[in-house]
């Protein structure tokens, strides 16, 4: 008994959705998480006030992007009981134990240590809450190191033999750490610093737009584009390394990425843009530079890349979608190099806090993070098609088999209306805290030191390194 | 020596589920009688009681789903198509309620919103659940290790009863949690609450269990028969003597008491659960060992879990610890 396609075609639109949406939360609780524990290290280690307000704040944004970041990738863990119930017997023994692991070493310690972060600071004293906010991200990163695992897994299997018509692990080493694993890893948790440095960045731009100059404002300025200098240099060095992984496993991903059909001898050119179109075999509108395709994938001048066409119709994933998500995520990874160079140009006569239009650029770059990202999940996820585990299970094969169009349908219709409802509205809230900013007591701002005022620090006015006579930043 | 993993397994993912009801039981409660709660400050003092550890719990039903999925494949693709509705309104219960419960305290304008969110969606998800749990009791039709019913076969008159049933368990764990966790006006009006809802509850468990001899011949069989009967007696009349000891406890204005039996009644049904199931993990053709993932798996997850769940179970101690005490009106809770 086969599912329907339409079923199938649901299934696959309700799992893209929930998962876009998903990962969003995640990559920003990643990012945000690790921003948290540096900002709380340097007030330890500095006692400037202003590290402990930027603490603050930004751990309420963090606290509602963890909580939707929770309950959305809830629904992708029972996802694959209800929807996908045919990977789930097949590959389930490889796929839920670490998905177990997950649970266990990471979920676990994010959410028992996001209390006391959040609401501890006058039950535990400052190191051992400190600790706290060190075991949330580090929570995160261990997350990240088994989804990652996982997902590297279906798209590069190994370590198992095919028993009965199911997976069974043999070796857990192998499977951990199979051949995609550590670029996936890097790339992933470079693109959620990213995501985290450039919404940083941007709520900095808007304030510092509307007029506001205090240190907390310029400090997260600073930091966001000295964390971008850094990490996006490294995450196109990652971002390159991958490319050459992806070619030596899932050769017909990179095809489709750059709508390559033929396998050119002697050279490969790249595809700048055009439409690759599925049916005729062709890419149109090409605008091709000889011998970059070559350079980018194989490091050669004249290096090998196998086309579409060498590879049987029904095996080819989609080339005008991951044609074009590329793309997008490598333009907007250019276009993050631009920002981050721009800003160490104009740190040299303190030009930072005064340029509106680079600031405007800051703003307008403030999705640019989660584009990127989403970018290049469509790009992996959809590059792998029309294999669920590449080579080894067909994405129609692990759909459940008693799941009607009316179940998968009125669900996916549910899903879409309760994220955009519930989801919507949280990532608004997100924005109007963005948007408040951080609050500073007043005194920082004028130069008087009259005490607390700000609002919501009487709540803390215990806190020992609080006092309004502490030197501020800069 | 020969070790029985999947019986190991069973009792790990048994006490895993087990916590999750106790403790998200408690969280989702508070949800279930905000309603009867709206002066001043109330629901605020609620909610603060449990908004540092109301993430671990939720989690141990992520850990219960995850180590199903991980070691009972079988059961999972089974189970959850089986009960795709109810899993999608769990889940989409629990969406609300848990962005509800950051968002609600920055709201100010739509504050009665996120209320009703908070409310509709512990309700919903318990429901969900509760119906779940029904389907389970009653049995779900597997053939060759697939659900083969139709898509609405959890829709019956005893599992929505034992979704009312959950929801009755829930608003009493969450009452007596609060009991135990406030003071003053809205402890005393927990008091009042209190008694109602015990009884409601005992009648409903014992609803649920002559409905399920009733009707299932199997686990009838097995509780009255000789000599299993006097093994099992101590089950039904525990939970008797646990709700008169409830009623006893709130007249005389014991605090923690209350909680503690709720919880006793609780791990009772639950056991009773065990009892007429096992060693079926979806009654009443799959058991636990036709359900089993390779030894690999097993294994492999057995290490992880039997270094990680110690340190899980002592830092969330650690963190009820940290936050122990009653919850005042004006205390720092949420943001």
């Amino acid at each position: 008994m086969n599912v329907s396609d339409t079923a199938l075609l649901l299934a696959r639109w309700q799992f893209a959705f929930t998962v876009s949406f998903h990962i969003i939360f995640p990559a920003i609780s990643i990012g945000l998480a690790s921003f948290l524990a540096v900002l709380e290290g340097l007030w330890l280690k500095t006692g400037k006030v202003v590290y402990k307000e930027l603490f603050f704040f930004w751990s309420k944004i963090f606290a509602v992007g963890f909580g939707m970041g929770v309950v959305s990738g809830v629904v992708m863990s029972y996802e694959f009981g209800t929807n996908w119930s045919g990977f789930s017997a097949f590959a389930g023994s490889v796929t839920g134990p670490l998905l177990a692991f997950e649970v266990m070493t990471a979920f676990f310690l994010e959410a028992g240590f996001l209390g006391i972060m959040l609401f501890g600071w006058t039950r535990v004293g400052p190191k051992a809450h400190f600790f706290a906010t060190l075991m949330v991200a580090t929570g995160t990163l261990i997350s990240t190191f088994w989804i990652l695992s996982s997902n590297s897994w279906m798209q590069t299997p190994q370590g198992y033999e095919v028993i009965g018509g199911r997976i069974v692990p043999v070796d857990w080493l192998k499977i951990v750490f199979n051949p995609s694993f550590p670029y996936r890893l890097v790339h992933m948790a470079l693109a959620a610093f990213i995501v985290a440095a450039m919404l940083v960045g941007a709520c900095a731009a808007w304030h510092l737009l509307r007029g506001r100059r205090d240190a907390g404002i310029r400090k997260s300025f600073s930091m966001a584009l000295w964390m971008m200098l850094v990490v996006v240099p490294i995450q196109i060095a990652a971002g390159d390394a991958h490319g050459l992984n992806t070619r030596e496993h899932q050769p017909a991903k990179i095809a489709a990425i750059e709508g390559l059909w033929e396998t050119e001898h002697g050279g490969t050119s790249l595809n700048l843009v055009g439409w690759p179109d599925m049916e005729n075999e062709t890419t149109h509108y090409a605008i091709k530079v000889p011998h970059l395709g070559s350079l980018i994938l194989t490091h050669t001048w004249d290096g090998e890349i196998q086309g579409l066409k060498s590879f049987p119709r029904e095996d080819r994933p989609n080339s005008t979608i991951v044609f074009w998500s590329f793309r997008i995520m490598v333009g907007m990874g250019l276009l993050m190099l631009l920002l981050a160079v721009l800003g160490l140009l104009l740190r040299r006569n303190a030009r930072l806090y005064e340029a509106r239009w680079f600031q405007r650029f800051a703003l307008l770059m403030g999705p640019s993070g989660l584009i990127a990202l989403l970018a290049g999940w469509i790009t992996t996820e959809a590059g792998r098609q029309p294999w669920v585990v590449y080579g080894v299970m067909r994405t129609r094969d692990a759909v459940s088999t008693a799941l009607t169009v009316d179940q998968v349908g009125t669900s996916l219709m549910i899903f879409v209306m309760v994220y955009f409802l519930v989801f919507g509205t949280g990532i608004y809230y997100m924005l109007k805290l963005m948007a408040k900013g951080p609050n500073l007591p007043r005194d920082e701002a004028e130069g008087s030191s009259s005490g607390d005022t700000g609002l919501g620090r009487d709540r803390f006015d215990h806190r020992p390194l609080s006092r309004p006579t502490d030197p501020i930043d800069e | 020596m020969h070790i029985d993993l999947p019986v190991i397994w069973a009792a790990i993912i048994g006490f895993g589920v087990f916590l999750y009801v106790m403790l998200d039981g408690f969280d989702l409660g508070i949800g279930l009688i905000f309603p009867f709660f709206d002066r001043e400050g109330e629901r605020e003092v609620m909610l603060n009681t449990v908004a540092p550890v109301w993430d671990g719990n939720e989690t141990w039903m992520v850990l219960g789903g995850a180590c199903l999925y991980a070691v009972f494949p079988v059961a999972y693709s089974v189970l959850l198509p089986a009960t795709y509705l109810p899993i999608i309104a769990m889940l989409c219960g629990l969406i609300f309620r848990g962005v509800a419960f950051e968002i609600r305290a920055k709201a100010r304008r739509t504050q009665h919103l996120w209320d009703l969110a908070f409310i509709a969606g512990s309700g919903v998800a318990t429901f969900a659940q509760g119906v779940i749990l029904g389907s389970l009791l009653q049995g779900i039709d597997v053939r060759d290790g697939k659900f083969v019913g139709g898509p609405f076969d959890w829709f019956s008159p005893f599992n929505l009863f034992t979704g009312i049933g959950l929801l009755l368990t829930y608003a009493t764990l969450g009452c007596g949690w609060l009991l135990m966790k406030t003071e003053g006006e809205l402890q005393r009006r927990m008091a009042v609450l209190m008694r109602p809802l015990t009884l409601c509850l005992a009648v409903t468990v014992g609803i649920v269990s002559v409905w399920t001899l009733l009707g299932q011949p199997g686990v009838a069989a097995r509780w009255l028969s000789m000599p299993n009967l006097l093994f099992f007696l101590p089950v039904p009349v525990l939970v008797l003597a646990c709700v008169v000891g409830i009623l006893v406890a709130v007249k005389r204005g014991a605090e923690r008491l209350p909680f503690l039996l709720t919880l006793a009644i609780v791990f009772l049904g639950y056991s009773g659960l065990l009892i007429s199931i096992f060693p079926n993990i979806i009654p009443p053709s799959l058991d636990i060992w036709a359900a089993s993932a390779p030894r690999s798996s097993q294994v492999f997850t057995l290490v992880g879990a039997a270094i990680v769940i110690p340190i899980i179970l002592t830092y969330t101690v650690l963190a009820y610890w940290v936050f122990r005490g009653k919850v005042r009106q004006g205390d720092e809770g949420y943001h």
